[in-house]
């Protein structure tokens, strides 16, 4: 842990967001994670989108469960909400906090352990369900509180620290959401935040659950020769399927986008989006297609990166339960409870 | 990008703002660290080292440190560096063992030094120790020149003048007193193996307008103060119009307050942006009741019946730059007295101009400007008599580099031979997240000196009028340093591209991004690195990716939280010393840094 807490000076060509905040303001307490560890640059990720998207740090709940991942919602925006859940149940909880105020925006940070073992089932039904929220999973394959034992995405034939191998399958939580129907899937890389903060902001404004699963290396049990988890395996490993840039909703513009290379197309605000080729059979809303290149990969020892498949029109919890649109904490309390007398009649409907 | 490189003395020394701009390159972080441990002794003698005067200087000193501080880059206001060193020289304790020895055994050379100002006494306490046995003439009856001549009693005592000089002159400088050196000539006849001309800038400019010499109330500047420090003037009219606004401008005002003068008004040709004055001597002066009046040009001094009365001043307009102006009146000031502190020149009557020393139009001798010696090989000049009128700490500077020709000089080698600077860089880790400095940002605004209050200030000339700060602001103000000297280490080859350090640097001074031309690497960092006078460091390329590790040295607040987070130790947080060569590079100047 730093000796101490980072020194509130701005550098004099720092920027402020529309809502004249620096990204300084942003940040939440120290961190206590490991010198190097790849969760602190996701929570630099998650700090600079939300800085660029202006997000109102009241507006914010940020969700968690147990595990080192689960204590980065600490370090970034001190003034949003959150809860920090028991081991594997941060799903229910920020199912149950949407369900109550849907206005809010929720960010749910989880790691391998948490949600792809004690918190698997949780994770597959708020998915079922299209929970409208950002699911991070800081995905470094072992089990870093407890000292570095796989968890259930290591690879086949991973190292631990002391040369032993993994023998299990690994579950990939892309291929797990796209069996279960889910309508946002990315995968990142901590160092890579060019990549990451842009996917970052586009599962921000998806309207239903937009799982990131981010390779996060650790650097203290899962950095070595032989990890297929380090900062230099995900490097030489890694592909970038598509190119993602969020843009925020405007009017059309038109152009012609070159099948190979870059195009470069300025926006409304002054700014270019820059697209560029991506396999020429790449279809982001083709669920078999997606399946099918992810296995290939997968099967090549490829780690695939970017936006990789996207779903709009599936509808979310709100739109298949037919809620208010306003958030339930908004309704009277009257009318969300309206008493004994109107229970009683209820159930006698059902005798 | 070449990759930067940090075994360049220069390039760290860039980094310490106020080493770097101190003239005679003092270690201002490491002496203000001495100051911080209540080593006060150590912070002296390491000022001392290379700017001779502390004490001095802790009072009077120009400050060119102070605005290049990076602490005004971070929140305004710069460390109070120059009154630090007056707490240094404040509390010291016996420091006498810790000046070098005299040899007893004299190297056979003999040098002259005319005038015992800061320049002479500088170049003899760097040449004493060396053996040189040194002749100094002095025309008044006190060593100390233009500081004690100058510079008024209420803002540099005379005790402090005398005991800084008294130890350079006690390493056994035969200093003759009420001497002036009528001919150079005369003087090098003597024999000697050199002669240093260290007399400063003397006369004051004069104004050539109507009625200047019809009365004997209008007074030059500098002759006025010398003959205030020397008991000769005591006195003034109630109504004073100081002409100027330099820092001589200043003590004239404020010297005029202290003698009678109650209505005192400094007359400036021009806006207050273009003032010469440091800005904290024009509020001293406002603060003691001195009008400052802008954009009036003497006219002509006005008499009735052969007493001076007042004086015409025309009103201008300025244009922006203060280039071009337009007359819009003729006003008239009353007065009793008129001080004219309009700048200084040198004057050299004494120089035959035969001697085979060279002088330009401008009546000032030929030097190359980094030895300081003249067109007469055995003759050097430094302080304001070199390359006009500078100050005090510019003039120990070039007497530090005149001191270097001399003894090349002397002992046979060209003087364009210049020692080379020496630097020392040294890992500050003591353990996990520990450093030997105190790398915590102190957000405390800079300390205000304590002044005496408006009364007793007037009572007598000589009540020093600042207190010098108070042990608590003291104690606040040394943590306001930056520690500019404790650099950020990167060693390429062990970076894995993890981006802590660029995630918890509260500056945004770092980035990892492929390399290019500077200027263009310049708009594509974590904060645009605008400020073209401080560097950009580039590393090698990484190991993983080939892309480069950027630091925009401009605002780095060196807490060393990179080095903190850094999971492979690439980056350290290590002590830069630069090591600066004197004459004779002595032993004792390196042996002195404190581990």
């Amino acid at each position: 842990m730093p000796s101490i807490a980072k020194p509130a000076v701005l550098h004099p060509s720092a920027q402020r967001n529309e809502l004249g905040l620096t990204l300084r303001d942003y940040e939440g307490s120290m961190s206590t994670l490991c010198a190097g560890c790849g969760h602190d640059s996701v929570t630099a990720a998650i700090v600079r989108a939300l800085w660029e998207l202006s997000v109102e740090p009241h507006k914010l709940a940020k969700m968690s469960g147990i595990g080192c991942s689960s204590k980065t919602p600490a370090y970034f925006v001190t003034g949003a909400h959150g809860f920090n859940s028991a081991h594997g149940r941060m799903p229910p909880i920020a199912t149950g906090a949407n369900a109550a105020n849907r206005e809010l925006l929720y960010i749910g940070v989880s790691g391998d352990g948490d949600s792809l073992s004690i918190g698997l089932g949780h994770l597959c039904h708020a998915i079922r369900r299209n929970v409208r929220m950002v699911y991070i999973i800081e995905n470094n394959g072992v089990y870093g509180l407890t000292k570095g034992q796989f968890s259930a995405s290591a690879d086949v034939g991973t190292k631990s620290k002391k040369g032993e191998a993994n023998r299990m399958a690994p579950i990939d939580p892309i291929q797990l959401g796209l069996s279960l129907g889910a309508t946002f899937l990315a995968r990142g890389f901590s160092g890579d935040k060019e990549q990451l903060v842009p996917i970052l902001k586009a599962a921000v404004a998806h309207r239903g659950f937009a799982i990131i699963d981010v390779v996060s290396p650790c650097v203290t049990f899962n950095d070595h020769t032989g990890s297929t988890k380090s900062y230099l395996y995900t490097r030489q490993h890694r592909i970038r399927a598509t190119e993602t840039d969020y843009v925020p909703p405007a009017t059309e513009i038109l152009t012609e986008i070159s099948p190979r290379g870059e195009t470069a197309v300025t926006l409304h605000d002054g700014s270019v989006v820059r697209f560029s080729a991506v396999p020429a059979d790449y279809n982001p809303s083709d669920r078999l297609a997606v399946a099918k290149f992810l296995q290939e990969n997968a099967a090549d020892g490829r780690i695939v990166t970017g936006l990789l498949y996207v779903d709009e029109a599936t509808p979310n919890i709100h739109e298949m339960n037919n809620t208010p649109a306003k958030a339930l904490t908004s309704v009277p309390w009257s009318k969300l409870c309206p008493g004994a007398e109107m229970l009683n009649a209820l159930q006698e409907e059902f005798r | 990008m070449k990759p930067t490189d940090v075994q360049d003395p220069n390039y760290y020394h860039k980094v310490v703002d106020c080493q770097w701009g101190c003239p005679a390159h003092t270690n201002v972080p490491e002496y203000i660290r001495l100051i911080a441990q209540g080593r006060y002794t150590e912070s002296y003698m390491l000022n001392r080292k290379s700017n001779v005067f502390p004490a001095i200087l802790g009072r009077t000193c120009d400050r060119p440190c102070e605005p290049v501080c990076r602490r005004a880059r971070v929140d305004t206001s710069p460390v109070a560096i120059c009154r630090l060193k007056r707490v240094a020289a404040d509390l010291k304790g016996e420091y006498g063992h810790l000046l070098p020895p005299i040899p007893a055994r004299k190297n056979g050379k003999h040098i002259a030094c005319v005038g015992a100002g800061p320049a002479s006494l500088a170049v003899a306490n760097d040449l004493m120790p060396l053996g040189y046995r040194i002749t100094m003439f002095e025309k008044s009856a006190k060593p100390g020149g233009l500081m004690r001549s100058n510079i008024p009693a209420f803002r540099l005592p005379g005790s402090i003048i005398d005991e800084e000089c008294g130890v350079i002159i006690d390493m056994g400088v035969d200093v003759r007193y009420n001497t002036p050196v009528p001919s150079l000539r005369g003087l090098l006849q003597e024999g000697y193996d050199a002669v240093f001309v260290g007399t400063g800038a003397p006369r004051g400019k004069n104004l050539e307008i109507p009625g200047r010499y019809d009365t004997d109330r209008i007074h030059i500047g500098i002759d006025w103060l010398e003959s205030v420090a020397f008991g000769h003037i005591d006195s003034i009219g109630e109504r004073v119009l100081i002409i100027g606004v330099g820092n001589t401008a200043m003590d004239c005002c404020r010297t005029s307050r202290r003698l009678g003068g109650k209505d005192i008004k400094v007359m400036a040709r021009r806006p207050r942006d273009f003032f010469k004055a440091s800005p904290w001597e024009l509020e001293d002066a406002e603060e003691e009741g001195v009008d400052i009046l802008i954009n009036f040009a003497p006219k002509r001094f006005v008499l009735e019946n052969g007493r001076l009365v007042g004086m015409d001043f025309e009103r201008l307009s300025w244009d922006v730059q203060a280039k071009k102006s337009q007359t819009l009146e003729t006003v008239f000031f009353p007065c009793d007295d008129v001080i004219l502190a309009i700048g200084q020149e040198n004057a050299f009557p004494w120089i035959e101009r035969d001697l085979g020393i060279e002088f330009d139009k401008w009546d000032m001798p030929v030097l190359d400007p980094t030895t300081l010696q003249s067109s007469l090989p055995n003759v050097f000049f430094g302080g304001d008599a070199a390359l006009g009128p500078k100050n005090i700490i510019w003039a120990v500077e070039q007497a530090h580099q005149a001191a270097i020709s001399i003894h090349n000089f002397c002992e046979g080698i060209p003087v364009t031979d210049r020692p080379p600077n020496g630097m020392n860089l040294i890992s500050q880790k003591m353990g996990i997240s520990e450093w030997s400095y105190h790398n915590d940002f102190n957000p405390a605004p800079r300390q205000k000196m304590k002044h005496v209050d408006l009364v007793e200030r007037f009572r007598e000339l000589n009540v020093e009028v600042e207190l010098g700060f108070s042990p608590e602001q003291t104690a606040r103000e040394v943590q306001r340093c930056l520690n500019c000297d404790i650099e950020t280490e990167f060693t390429p080859k062990r970076c894995i591209e993890c981006d802590a350090c660029i995630d918890i640097c509260p500056t945004q001074c770092l980035t990892i991004t492929a390399n290019g031309d500077e200027a263009e690497l310049r708009t594509r960092l974590s904060a645009p690195a605008l400020n073209l006078e401080q560097a950009i460091y580039a590393s090698a390329p990484l190991p993983q990716t080939g892309r480069i590790m950027v630091k925009d040295e401009d605002v780095c607040v060196h807490c060393g939280l990179c080095a903190e987070r850094c999971p492979t130790a690439a980056w350290d947080m290590q002590k830069f010393e630069i090591l600066i060569s004197l004459a004779g590079t002595q032993e004792w100047n390196t042996a002195l840094v404190p581990a």
